[in-house]
């Protein structure tokens, strides 16, 4: 990069700049500039809540009209309706067990990929061992084969093995996930060596003081990869519909997904089921949007 | 960086090997990367080598018989594999075309010195929104938002300026149009917060250096920020990339099912499904997934050869 040669040049004329007048030129005024954005991205903001503002507004209207029609804004206000919420409540099938299955779901895989992924990415970045490199080569490589590759080999294995129907094949091949492995290892690395030497003359073990050292002060680093990881879980579709079988068993994607076919009838509870799975992650997400935009932007960091 | 090993193991009571194995510096890290190992063997190397093997073979039944290079000769003669491919590549262009300057222009608008933080703050925060949004619920919103009579919101949108209403989902260019429409939807926000990242790392002397040098905004924008920001367009574009080429689930939900009309919205991997998962046609499946694997490693090592990312890659 041409860092090095940039800062020797700047540096001089940065405190030139700073006694000089005006330390930025723009093109326009400032308060047209300002207006200009300000309207720009307020508007491209408010279209992008569009498709949800639909969706929410679908949930007051009757869902086989809706299949007909198409979602749209502009609707009859007198035409909205309860009956849909009163459905949810009462009479939705199976709708709160694929609720639940997904919570326990994204809670079972989420607390598993946390200690398993740290775990591993301990190992990464604190020794210096035999083949370290060729094994991280391998999480690097990893987080760049995609999925929908393997689960053609995946699904032929798990029929072959009989452990189909089971949450166990969804959980367990995604212990060691690369990107967390990464995450986590980036994190790691910042960590002073002192405090890991202090455990040890104390006879902590190398494992006691993974644990009891080292993960507790790694909180932001497990709330980041927490909150991607579960978003990850809650959504996803493709492997537990190849696995799962029993409709009790389905997860919230799966179990919409079954809904939205041409001979459905219960087009109503597509909509308004799809509006409230949409919920968990929204409020997760204006709780803690921090560490969303730290465990999404995780891949990007290191450059 | 690395202590001595062994050193402190013999501070540890002597209580057996047991014990010493858990004070053992040189063979802690083992333990420590071995769920790695594992899951690297298990469910990624066996399976890898598992479509290689199929790929050759013409599997029955249960029955497998060696046929060497026969599907892929098959493969090549296929007009609807080509045609899944022309879409796969189709897509993932267009999505590069819009997902790279579009969210660098937000993302540079936002980094902009002025301008309340806090509308700049509610603008990411609704820009992100679609990311948490699965794709089962997105795909069934924006098939219904795409629907083909006058009343589905997109044909109303396009009524404002005097079009006809259009049959999105029926036509080849419709359907493309909903699917892009959804991709942007969903991943403008994320990459976003990628160039934002990116804009951030770059010391604000660069700028002052340069306009005190007398170069305008255009000129700081492409001798300052884009040469600065490259590791994350690499990043971006990489992973946009093989995310294009192995672009499944959109289309699935949007056409509600792996059918569309005239196969518009089937892609690789869709036609891999079709093939493996629906028809049981494991050995010529496999032999699909072979290729794009093949493509998108071909692809990645290029881009990242190119752009001299694998020098500095490993610490």
């Amino acid at each position: 990069m041409s860092a090095p040669t940039t800062t020797t040049t700047s540096a001089p004329s940065a405190e030139r700049a700073t006694s000089g007048p005006g330390r930025r030129r723009y093109p326009l005024p400032r308060a047209m500039f300002v207006t200009i954005q300000s309207v720009f991205l307020a508007v491209i903001g408010l279209i992008v809540l569009v498709p949800l503002l639909v969706i929410f507004v679908g949930t007051f209207q009757d869902g086989g009209e809706i299949m007909r029609t198409g979602l749209r804004l502009g609707v009859d206000v007198s035409s909205l309706r309860l009956d849909n919420y009163v459905m949810l409540l009462t009479d939705s099938g199976l709708y709160f067990r694929w609720f639940a299955n997904s919570v326990g779901l994204t809670v079972v895989q989420v607390a598993g990929t946390l200690l398993v992924s740290s775990f591993v990415a301990y190992g990464f970045a604190m020794y210096d061992f035999k083949g370290k490199t060729a094994a991280f080569i391998a999480v690097l490589l990893l987080m760049t084969v995609p999925f929908e590759i393997m689960m053609l080999p995946l699904y032929v294995m798990v029929n072959d093995l009989g452990l189909a129907d089971s949450y166990g094949v969804i959980v367990i091949p995604f212990l060691a996930a690369s990107v967390t492995i990464f995450f986590f290892r980036q994190y790691f690395t910042g960590i002073p060596r002192e405090l890991l030497e202090a455990g040890r003359v104390d006879g902590v073990t190398e494992f006691g003081i993974f644990f009891k050292v080292v993960l507790p002060i790694s909180r932001p680093a497990l709330a980041a990869m927490g909150i991607l990881n579960g978003m990850v879980t809650w959504n996803n579709f493709l492997w537990p519909l190849l696995v799962l079988r029993s409709a009790e068993k389905f997860t919230l994607p799966i179990g919409l997904n079954t809904l939205l076919t041409p001979y459905g009838n219960n087009y109503d509870l597509l909509i308004i089921g799809s509006f409230f799975s949409l919920l968990p992650v929204l409020v997760l997400f204006l709780c803690f949007q921090r560490f969303f935009v730290a465990g999404m932007t995780a891949g990007a960091l290191k450059g | 960086m690395a202590q001595p090993p062994g050193r402190l193991a013999s501070r540890a009571p002597a209580a057996g090997r047991w014990k010493n194995l858990l004070y053992s510096q040189r063979l802690a890290p083992y333990f420590f990367i071995a769920p790695f190992v594992i899951t690297l063997l298990a469910f990624w190397a066996v399976p890898l080598v598992r479509t290689f093997v199929m790929s050759t073979q013409n599997v029955m039944f249960g029955e497998a018989a060696f046929v060497g290079t026969d599907n892929f000769e098959r493969l090549w003669r296929d007009r609807i594999f080509w045609q899944a491919m022309y879409n796969s590549a189709r897509y993932m262009v267009l999505t590069l075309v819009i997902l790279i300057p579009v969210p660098l222009l937000l993302a540079v608008v936002i980094n902009a010195r002025l301008g309340s933080p806090r509308l700049k703050n509610l603008f990411k925060a609704s820009m992100f929104v679609p990311a948490l949004t699965s794709v089962v619920v997105a795909g069934i919103i924006f098939r219904l938002m795409f629907a083909e009579t006058s009343t589905g919101l997109v044909n109303q949108v396009i009524a404002w300026f005097g079009a006809d209403p259009v049959r999105w989902l029926r036509t080849d260019i419709g359907g493309l149009v909903a699917l892009l429409a959804l991709a942007t939807w969903r991943y403008t926000g994320v990459n976003i917060l990628y160039f934002l990242s990116g804009l951030q790392s770059i010391p604000d002397e660069y700028y002052e250096a340069a306009s005190i040098d007398g170069a305008g905004k255009l000129r700081q924008f492409f001798s300052i920020t884009l040469p600065n920001i490259k590791p994350t367009m690499v990043y971006v574009t990489t992973i946009s990339i093989y995310g294009g080429l192995a672009m499944f689930l959109e289309s699935f939900m949007l056409y509600s099912g792996n059918s569309s009309p005239n196969n518009q919205g089937l892609t690789v991997v869709g036609y891999l499904y079709r093939r493996g998962i629906e028809e049981n046609d494991l050995g010529y499946a496999s032999a699909v997934g072979v290729v794009l694997l093949v493509v998108i490693m071909a692809i990645n090592l290029t881009y990242l050869t190119l752009t001299g990312t694998f020098k500095k890659e490993p610490r």
